[in-house]
């Protein structure tokens, strides 16, 4: 479908990759350590002359700001999908419980190494990459086929307390688990209970982008018949979508893109639950095609802006990268529950 | 254009046959109203007949070619459904949901072509949709939504309509309305359009010919012919009402006068 307002689209877009590149270029000067634009352009073009400045943009701040971006974007992307698929605007892998479940395939990873010896440990710290990200894939890809199960029983409030619920399960079980892993591998398996930009390396995000490029491409092939969808399923399949294939094709494209976010990111909360309503909101229609560049793009902004928020020159480092999170995400949740037309009065 | 082989429709399961086998062939042009009681199993065989659930047995046939065997694309580029579902996406425009209709001619992103743009057009315009395209669908009327589901049936350049229930939330005008508006596009169009209703005065009135669906069977003919038949008495008739078939509306009967009194 070409969209209702395209220019509207354009001009968004435009508007969105302007305020990446101002936040951005914030970020990567302000920090416990102000680098002014002249260091920037200074790393830039000769990096021997400054070495301190070279090693905070290359190695914290840069990495730091790839990572947001693409985890901002792969989770808003996996929340357009996973709205459509459940028919529920609240869905997204982390109020499904997705994340949880990757989360937990990664700590159970970790854990298995850890008991099952040196050797063990020493294999998964040499593959940390695959073996994080092949834990997050099987967790998060069980967690969903279970919250499609059960999208057949319950309504869409019930899911949504659910999948929380499992978040919060979850949480707990992965610091028992990371208590006894914490003594041998302790190196793998850090700094959990919170979602982060901050602890990728570059080596780290040519793990994270691949599988997350193929979600992407699966995430556009499905988008039409996803659009068919918004009409629920035997209109979908009156108009000759094969709803099975793309329930499936849909739910590896959310996993392809949620799994690696969650072994390098941990739980970011809110990105995929909110940034849909705002591409919605632009775009002036819910096809699916469009909604994709813009959730990337506000998914990219919302997390490098919450990210840059974290890492202000504090006094100390106190504001997580959820709480940010929450204190936007929260509030826009609630005014959809009680304004949107389609969460009020639902069941 | 349309024919029925021996087609049996129900559910495998315990359930079992809904409506037993049959054997029928309508014309182009044709406008069937599907009547019965509620829950003889109306919906089931338009779910059948379009191909949405498997037939137990037999098949339905269009212009000779086996429903069963049309891929997903022929089956939709062929027939056009509107149900009872409702539709609830928040910032789905009526204009969208009516291009959506042409999903079955689109390239893989679905992007409409100037031919699509005008097809929709046309659709918007019989169904008197025009004024409804800006809006969310989700703002709309009963009456507006189902104008809207029409167009987008309409704009699916189908030679088959099914259409379930879709006057149960209209007043008498509007269903009218709605119900000639089909009836004109068939004879127009030379397409099929069957459309089940609980309106059997109206569906008397305005339907080249009427699907009884009563107790697994399925009795048809025309108006005519079914009330010469006695078949509308026998399958309406209660101790409330009884259908009289010289003025074709359904009256209380003297014991339920006499109970009201």
């Amino acid at each position: 479908m070409v969209t209702a307002k395209p220019r509207n689209i354009t001009v968004s877009i435009f508007l969105f990759v302007a305020a990446i590149v101002a936040v951005g270029l914030f970020s990567l000067s302000y920090g416990q350590v102000f680098l002014g634009m002249g260091r920037l352009v200074d790393v830039v073009l000769s990096p021997a002359s400054d070495p301190i400045a070279t090693q905070i943009v290359y190695e914290l701040r840069l990495p730091r700001l790839a990572t947001g971006l693409i985890a901002g974007a792969a989770l808003g992307i996996s929340g357009v999908l996973m709205q459509a698929l459940f028919r529920n605007p609240m869905a997204d892998a982390w109020s499904l419980g997705l994340l949880a479940g990757g989360q937990l395939g990664v700590a159970l990873i970790v854990t298995a190494a850890a008991f099952a010896g040196p050797a063990a440990i020493a294999f998964l710290t040499a593959f940390q990459g695959m073996g994080l990200t092949s834990g997050a894939v099987i967790g998060v890809a069980v967690f969903a086929a279970l919250m499609v199960a059960l999208s057949r029983r319950v309504g869409t409030i019930a899911l949504l307390v659910v999948g929380l619920m499992l978040g919060f399960t979850v949480q707990s079980l992965v610091s028992i688990v990371s208590h006894f892993s914490n003594r041998v591998g302790g190196r793998v398996y850090s700094g959990w209970n919170d979602g982060t930009f901050a602890s990728t390396t570059f080596g780290d995000l040519s793990f994270m982008l691949p599988p997350i490029a193929i979600g992407l491409v699966i995430a556009v092939a499905s988008a039409k018949g996803l659009s068919s969808l918004l009409l629920g399923e035997s209109y979908a399949r009156s108009l000759g979508t094969n709803v099975q294939r793309l329930r499936w094709q849909t739910l590896a494209a959310v996993v392809l893109l949620v799994a690696p976010v969650t072994a390098y990111c941990g739980p970011v909360t809110f990105i995929g639950l909110i940034v849909p309503h705002f591409a919605r909101a632009i775009a002036r229609t819910s096809l699916i095609l469009p909604l994709i560049p813009l959730a990337a793009l506000a998914g990219g902004l919302l997390a490098v802006a919450a990210d840059a928020v974290v890492h202000l020159p504090w006094e100390q480092h106190f504001l997580h990268l959820n709480r940010v999170l929450a204190i936007i995400g929260a509030p826009v949740v609630i005014l959809l529950l009680l304004f949107s037309r389609s969460m009020k009065g639902n069941t | 254009m349309l024919k029925l082989e021996s087609l049996e429709s129900g559910y495998t399961g315990s359930t079992g046959v809904v409506v037993e086998p049959v054997s029928l062939g309508l014309n182009a042009g044709s406008f069937v109203c599907i009547i019965g009681r509620n829950g003889a199993g109306k919906s089931t065989l338009m779910r059948t007949i379009a191909g949405l659930q498997p037939a137990i047995s037999g098949d339905s046939l269009l212009e000779g070619c086996p429903v069963s065997a049309m891929t997903a694309q022929e089956r939709a580029q062929a027939i056009s459904v509107v149900t009872t579902d409702r539709v609830s996406s928040p910032g789905l425009l009526a204009r969208d949901v009516i291009e959506l209709g042409r999903q079955p001619y689109t390239n893989w992103h679905g992007q409409l072509s100037s031919g699509d743009r005008d097809i929709v057009l046309e659709a918007t315009r019989h169904a008197g949709a025009e004024q409804l395209t800006a809006m969310p669908f989700s703002s709309l009327s009963d009456g507006e939504r189902q104008r809207v589901m029409i167009a987008r049936a309409l704009a699916q350049s189908s030679k088959l309509m099914v259409l379930d229930e879709l006057t149960a939330f209209l007043d008498l005008p509007g269903r009218v309305e709605i119900m000639a508006l089909l009836r004109r596009h068939a004879r127009n169009t030379g397409k099929v359009v069957l459309m089940s209703s609980h309106d059997l005065e109206l569906s008397l009135e305005l339907a080249g010919q009427l699907w009884i669906v009563h107790e697994g069977q399925l009795l048809y003919g025309t108006s005519e012919a079914l009330i010469s038949n006695g078949v509308i008495e026998r399958v309406f008739d209660n101790d409330d009402v009884s259908f009289d078939s010289s003025q074709r509306r359904f009256k209380l009967t003297s014991t339920s006068h006499a109970a009201l009194a």
